[in-house]
């Protein structure tokens, strides 16, 4: 039962990563979205593992509050998604470089 | 031991599905691969003890947010990613870096974290309710409301045609 929180724990880790490795190198909008999903997903994971490894409820209530933020984001996110397509034609990252210094 | 069993096969399910989001270049297949990872994610939560954030995974992520995603994805008929510009290997190779740097950091933290179970650990829907609307965090619930509601006025403002 220990190894499997601690396993958990890991897991979350290995998720975080591969999202975070996505957002480096996918070169879609709206793969890059879905990537910072996968990433609030492994924290979700990492929240209920410690939740059950120190008996407090407090993970689940914050895994809660994520969930609502990241269907916030979602919802706007790709509001802007839409609006970008509309402006530009195309949803490649790199097209999108006005304010680059 | 079933347990065991289920939450290893589960979690290779996971990450084998993360490998495609990231992997392939047809974002419509990244999106169900995505599907896969959230759905066995929820199963993961089921095992670890936590049958209410199982349950609200699968309504919330699979069923409103991947639903959300594959609309904007046929709405915009989105193409398969080209070939990689030229040029960009370096920052690529940095990419990977900093993902390893991310891993050894807080994978170093995690070895070394006990976990341990405590002899009841009770996650039902109604004792988790019980500390959601408790005054610790009853104010926040109302202030995620507003959230919904800014995110909502916003999404619509956004994505509205201009006239």
């Amino acid at each position: 039962m220990e190894a499997l929180t601690h396993h958990a724990l890991l897991l979350s880790l290995a998720l975080f990563a591969v999202g975070v490795a996505g957002v480096f190198l996918r070169r879609n909008v709206i793969t890059v979205l879905m990537c910072v999903e996968l990433m609030l997903n492994a924290v979700n994971l990492a929240f209920v593992a410690f939740s059950r490894s120190l008996g407090t409820l407090d993970g689940q209530v914050l895994v809660f509050f994520v969930l609502t933020v990241a269907a916030a984001e979602a919802a706007v996110g790709l509001a802007i998604v839409i609006a970008l397509h509309r402006n530009r034609d195309t949803l490649d990252v790199d097209a999108f470089s006005l304010l680059k210094g | 031991m079933i347990d065991a069993v289920l939450f290893y096969a589960f979690a290779a399910l996971a990450l084998g599905s993360a490998l495609v989001v990231v992997g392939q270049r047809n974002p419509l297949y990244s999106a169900f691969a995505l599907i896969v990872t959230l759905v066995s994610l929820s199963a993961i939560f089921a095992l670890l003890g936590s049958p209410f954030i199982a349950v609200l995974q699968l309504v919330v992520y699979a069923g409103a947010i991947m639903v959300l995603f594959l609309f904007v994805l046929m709405l915009l008929n989105v193409k398969p990613e080209g070939d990689p510009p030229a040029g960009k290997g370096v920052l690529r190779t940095a990419a990977f870096l900093l993902v390893a740097v991310l891993v050894a950091e807080v994978g170093t933290v995690l070895w070394r974290a006990t976990a341990r179970v405590p002899p009841v650990f009770d996650a039902s829907p109604r004792r988790v309710a019980h500390l959601l609307f408790s005054p610790q965090y009853v104010y926040v619930f109302e202030a995620t409301s507003i959230l919904i509601l800014a995110a909502l006025v916003g999404a619509v403002a956004l994505a509205r045609k201009e006239t």
